[in-house]
C-alpha cells in the first residue's frame, strides 16, 4: 500500500425496475483530499453515494471505510461512523428555522433535557459566517430562497465534523461568491485531513478544487486519475464518450419589435424594475442571490402580487393575477426550485411533460393518450431524458433528467415568451450545450426568452443583453458586446 | 422504418402495473379461496351477488372520497350527506311527482353541501379536514330538522326500485356502481380534469405554477365527491323504503378505509377507481365471511380495523424498500 485510502469501494451494483443504475463500480478516495465525481445525468453518481451512506443497498459489492468493511443500514450509522452528506436535492424541514434545521437530530440542549435555542442560533451564525454569508439562524427555512436553502444545507454537514463529507450538487444554485467561500472552506477542511467527494458539472469547479477524478458512464467506471493529468477535453470526452463542439452558440438575431415590457414593478423586494423584451433575443437577467430577479418573474408570472408596476405585451397593457392569466398571454415559466414548485414527484413522466400543454390533447372531451406520448417521446428523444419508459414515476429519475423533464413541461406549449430560471441546473455539459442550442434555435424562430441564471459564463455567452440588478433595483443594462465578466460583477455587486 | 420507431415506442409505453390496487387484487382473490375452503356455500353465485350489492354504497362514495383524497384533502361529510340527500330523496317520492324529481332534489342538496366543502378548503384556506369534519355536522342536523327526527316513509314502488329492483338478476345498486365506476374511470383517467386532480395532489404549488386553477377544480372536485354520496343516500333510502335522517352514519369512515386500502396515498397523488372497489370488496368479503362463519361481531370490528392497519403497512414498506 503506497497510498492510504480513507474510502474503497469494490464492485458496486445496483439494479432498479428498467435500470442497471450502478455495473461493478469502484471509488478510491485518499485520505484529506477532495475527490471530484463526475458523469452525464443518470450516470449513477448520486445512487453511489446513496449507496455509501446507507440510504440505499447496493446489490453486490463492498465498502471499506477508514480501515474497516462497514455496512450502513442508515443515514445515521454512516453519520457516527463519520460521514457526512449534501444531497442534491435540498431537503428542508420548512416550517423550522434555520438553526432548527441544521441541529436536527443532535439538537443542543440544557441539563435538564429542553432545547437550548439560545447556544443553537449562535452556533449557527458561527457556521454562516464561515461560509460568508448572513442569514437570521431564527428565520424559518421557508422563507429562504433556494441559494440559502443550499447553503444552509452545506453549514449542516460541515456541523458534523466528519471525516468525509459528499457534496453532491452544492454550488448548483449559488453564484460565484459563495461558491469562492465554500471553496475555502473545503481547503481547511482538507488540511484538516478531512475528505470531501465533490460531485459536479462545472467544469472549472474540478480544476480549482479537485486533487483526482473519477468518471462514471451510464452506470459503469471509466476512469480515475489526479487533477494533474487531466484536461477539460479529455474529461468531458471521457463523460460523454464523444467529442463536444462549440458550448455556447447563440446566434445573433437582433429586432426592434417589443413583444413584453413590464414598468416600474415594486414590491417589498424589488423596486422600480423595467425592461423590455424583443422578438428573438435572449435576455439575461444577471445579479447575486437576494438581488431580486426571481421574485420579479415570478410577480410577472402572477404567482407573487406585487405593489405596483404594468405589463406590456406587444404594446397592449396586460392584467396578469394568476399562472392562467399568464398563459393565457403566451409566457411559460420554468421555476427555479425542480422540487418545490416544479415537479409532480408521485406523477409519470408523462404526466409532468403534458400537463401544461393538455388543453392541444382533447379530443371531443377525452385525452388522445397517443398524440400525448408521441409529444412526450419527441421531447424524451430531443432532450436526450433518461428513462425507462413514459410511465416512469418522476421521482425515479437522476436529478438532471428531473431537471429536462421540466424543461421539456415548458418547451411544449409553444409560448411565444419563454422564462427560464436556472434553467440548466443540475444538466451535464453535453446536455447543457443541446439546451442553448435549443434556445438559440427557439430565439431565431422568433421567441423571446428571458433567463435567470447564477452562472456568468452561461450568462454571457447566451444572452443578447443583459439586465443586471442589484439588490432589488436595476443597476444597468450591458449589451453582448458591452459586457464583460468585470462590468456584470461591477453593477452586481453594486459598486459604481 | 415504421417498424423500427413502433418498437422503440413500445420500450417506452411499457406500463408498470399500479402495483398496490394490483396487490390487493390478490389478497381479495385470496380471501375468496379462503373463505371457500372454510364454508364452500360463500362461492354461490347468490352469495357474491348480496356481497356486491352491500359495498355498492360504500363503493360509490368511497369513489368521491378517494378524488378528495389524491388532492391531499378528505371528505369526512359524506355519511350526513347520504342521510340529507335520503331524507329529500324521499319527501319528493311517495309518487306524487315524477321520479327524476326527487333524484335531482337530492344530488343537489348533496351538490350544496360539497360546494361548501370545496369553497371553505380552496377560497377559506380552512384545511378540508375541518371543513368537513363541520359539514358533517351540519348535514346530519340539516337532515333531522328536514325530517322533524323522523323517517320519511311510503316510498313509491318505482323509488323502491332504485335500492332494491333487479334487471337481468343483478341488483340495481350493483348497475349504478359499475356505471359510475366506468364514468369515473374514464373522468379520472381520460380526461384533463383527472389529470388536473392527479397534479394538485402531487404538488399543490407546482399545479398553481403550471397554470392550473387548483380552487375552481377543489370546488368542482368535493362538489363532485357530495353529489356521489348523494346518490349513495338515494339508493340506501330506496333500499330500506325510507328517508331515514339517521342512516349511513360512519360511512365516510369504511369509505375512506376502502379508498385507503385499494391504495389511495394519503400524501397525494396516488388512488385509482378500481383499487377503491377491490378495497370495498375487500372489506365487504371480510364482514359477510365474518358472518357465514358465525364469528362474533365484536371481532369483526377489531378483524376490520386490522385489515386497514395491514393494508398501508404493507404499502408503507414496499415503498421504502430502497
Ligand atoms: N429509486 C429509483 N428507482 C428507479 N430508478 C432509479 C432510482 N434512483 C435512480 N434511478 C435511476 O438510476 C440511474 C442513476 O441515477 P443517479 O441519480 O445516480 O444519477 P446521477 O449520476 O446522480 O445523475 P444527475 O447528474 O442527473 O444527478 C438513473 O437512470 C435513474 O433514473
Ligand atoms: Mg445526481
Amino acid at each position: 500500500m503506497e497510498q492510504e485510502y480513507l474510502l474503497e469501494m469494490t464492485g458496486i451494483s445496483k439494479r432498479f425496475p428498467g435500470v442497471q443504475a450502478l455495473d461493478s463500480v469502484g471509488l478510491k478516495v485518499r485520505k484529506g483530499t477532495v475527490h471530484a465525481l463526475v458523469g452525464e445525468n443518470g450516470a449513477g453518481k448520486s445512487t453511489l453515494m446513496n449507496i455509501l451512506i446507507g440510504l440505499l443497498k447496493p446489490d453486490c459489492g463492498t465498502i471499506k471505510f477508514d480501515g474497516e468493511i462497514v455496512d450502513f443500514n442508515s443515514v445515521s450509522d454512516a453519520l457516527s461512523a463519520g460521514i457526512a452528506m449534501v444531497h442534491q436535492e435540498l431537503n428542508p424541514v420548512p416550517y423550522m428555522t434555520v438553526a432548527e434545521n441544521i441541529f436536527l437530530g443532535k439538537e443542543i440542549c440544557y441539563k435538564n433535557g429542553l432545547v437550548n435555542d439560545k447556544a443553537m442560533q449562535e452556533e449557527t451564525s458561527r457556521l454562516l459566517e464561515q461560509l460568508g454569508v448572513f442569514i437570521d439562524p431564527a428565520s424559518k427555512m421557508l422563507e429562504l430562497s433556494t441559494a440559502y436553502m443550499q447553503i444552509v444545507e452545506i453549514a449542516k454537514a460541515i456541523s458534523y465534523n466528519a471525516k468525509l463529507i459528499i457534496m453532491d450538487e452544492p454550488t448548483s444554485a449559488i453564484t460565484e461568491d459563495e461558491v469562492e467561500q465554500l471553496f475555502k472552506i473545503i481547503r481547511l477542511l482538507r488540511e484538516r485531513g478531512v475528505s470531501v467527494i465533490y460531485i459536479t458539472h462545472k467544469m472549472d469547479e474540478i480544476f480549482t478544487i479537485a486533487d483526482d477524478v473519477t468518471i462514471f458512464r451510464d452506470g459503469h467506471f471509466i476512469d480515475s486519475f489526479p487533477i494533474s493529468e487531466a484536461t477539460e477535453e479529455n474529461i468531458i470526452r471521457l463523460m460523454v464518450g464523444r467529442e463536444l463542439t462549440q458550448l455556447f452558440p447563440k446566434e445573433n438575431i437582433p429586432t426592434d419589435e417589443v413583444v413584453l415590457e413590464i414598468k416600474g414593478f415594486a414590491d417589498s423586494k424589488f423596486k422600480n424594475v423595467s425592461f423590455k423584451l424583443h422578438k428573438g433575443e435572449i435576455l439575461g437577467l444577471a445579479g447575486l442571490i437576494g438581488a431580486g430577479r426571481t421574485e420579479v418573474i415570478e410577480s410577472l408570472f402572477g404567482l407573487r402580487p406585487r405593489d405596483a408596476g404594468e405589463i406590456y405585451i406587444k404594446g397592449q397593457k396586460v392584467e396578469i393575477n394568476s399562472p392562467v392569466d399568464a398563459i393565457n398571454c403566451g409566457i411559460g415559466l420554468l421555476t427555479e426550485d425542480r422540487k418545490l414548485s416544479g415537479l409532480f414527484l408521485p406523477l409519470s413522466v408523462e404526466d409532468n411533460i403534458t400537463v401544461v400543454n393538455i388543453d392541444a390533447y382533447i379530443k371531443t372531451g377525452l385525452l388522445s393518450h397517443k398524440r400525448m406520448s408521441e409529444d412526450c417521446e419527441r421531447m424524451v428523444k430531443l432532450l436526450n431524458i433518461k428513462t425507462p419508459s413514459l410511465s416512469q414515476i418522476v421521482s425515479n429519475l437522476s436529478g438532471g433528467n428531473q431537471q429536462k423533464v421540466i424543461i421539456a413541461r415548458w418547451l411544449l406549449p409553444d409560448s411565444d415568451i419563454l422564462i427560464m430560471d436556472e434553467p440548466t441546473r443540475g444538466i451535464d455539459v453535453g446536455a447543457k450545450a443541446e439546451i442553448h442550442k435549443l434556445m438559440s434555435d427557439l430565439a431565431k424562430q422568433g421567441k423571446a426568452i428571458i433567463m435567470i441564471s447564477s452562472e456568468l459564463p452561461e450568462i454571457l455567452g447566451m444572452s443578447d443583453r443583459i439586465v443586471v440588478m442589484h439588490e432589488g433595483v436595476v443597476t444597468g443594462e450591458l449589451t453582448r458586446d458591452e459586457a464583460t465578466q468585470e462590468n456584470v460583477m461591477k453593477l452586481a455587486t453594486g459598486s459604481k | 422504418m415504421p417498424n423500427s420507431q413502433k418498437s422503440s415506442s413500445n420500450a417506452l409505453k411499457k406500463k408498470t402495473i399500479d402495483s398496490q390496487s394490483f396487490q390487493m387484487f390478490f389478497v381479495l382473490i385470496g380471501m375468496c379461496v379462503i373463505m371457500t375452503i372454510l364454508y364452500p356455500p360463500f362461492i354461490r353465485m347468490a352469495n357474491l351477488i348480496n356481497v356486491i350489492r352491500q359495498i355498492s354504497i360504500t363503493a360509490i362514495i368511497g369513489m368521491g372520497v378517494t378524488m378528495c383524497i389524491i388532492t391531499t384533502g378528505i371528505d369526512l361529510s359524506s355519511g350526513s350527506v347520504v342521510a340529507l340527500a335520503g331524507v329529500v330523496a324521499a319527501s319528493f317520492g311517495k309518487g306524487d311527482y315524477p321520479l327524476i324529481l326527487p333524484i335531482i332534489l337530492a344530488l343537489i342538496a348533496g351538490a350544496a353541501c360539497g360546494f361548501i366543502n370545496g369553497s371553505l378548503s380552496a377560497y377559506g384556506k380552512i384545511p378540508p379536514f375541518i371543513a368537513t369534519l363541520g359539514m358533517m355536522s351540519i348535514a346530519r342536523g340539516a337532515a333531522l330538522i328536514y325530517s322533524d327526527g323522523r323517517p320519511i316513509t311510503g316510498l313509491s314502488d318505482a323509488f323502491n326500485f332504485i335500492g332494491g329492483g333487479y334487471i337481468l338478476g343483478i341488483p340495481m345498486p350493483v348497475i349504478i356502481m359499475i356505471i359510475v365506476g366506468i364514468i369515473m374511470y374514464v373522468l379520472l383517467n381520460h380526461t384533463k380534469f383527472g389529470k388536473y386532480v392527479y397534479a394538485i395532489g402531487g404538488n399543490q404549488r407546482a399545479a398553481v405554477a403550471s397554470g392550473i386553477n387548483v380552487k375552481k377544480y377543489l370546488v368542482i372536485i368535493y362538489t363532485l365527491a357530495s353529489v356521489l354520496a348523494a346518490l349513495a343516500g338515494i339508493i340506501l333510502a330506496a333500499r330500506l323504503n325510507a328517508g331515514q335522517p339517521t342512516a349511513g352514519v360512519s360511512y365516510e369512515l369504511d369509505a375512506i378505509a376502502s379508498s385507503v386500502i385499494g391504495g389511495t396515498s394519503l400524501t397525494g397523488g396516488i388512488g385509482t377507481i378500481p383499487g377503491v372497489i377491490i378495497g370495498a370488496l375487500i372489506i365487504g368479503v371480510l364482514t359477510n365471511g365474518l358472518v357465514l362463519l358465525g364469528v362474533s361481531p365484536y371481532i369483526q370490528t377489531i378483524l376490520k380495523g386490522v385489515i386497514i392497519i395491514a393494508a398501508v403497512l404493507i404499502d408503507a414498506l414496499r415503498r421504502n424498500r430502497g
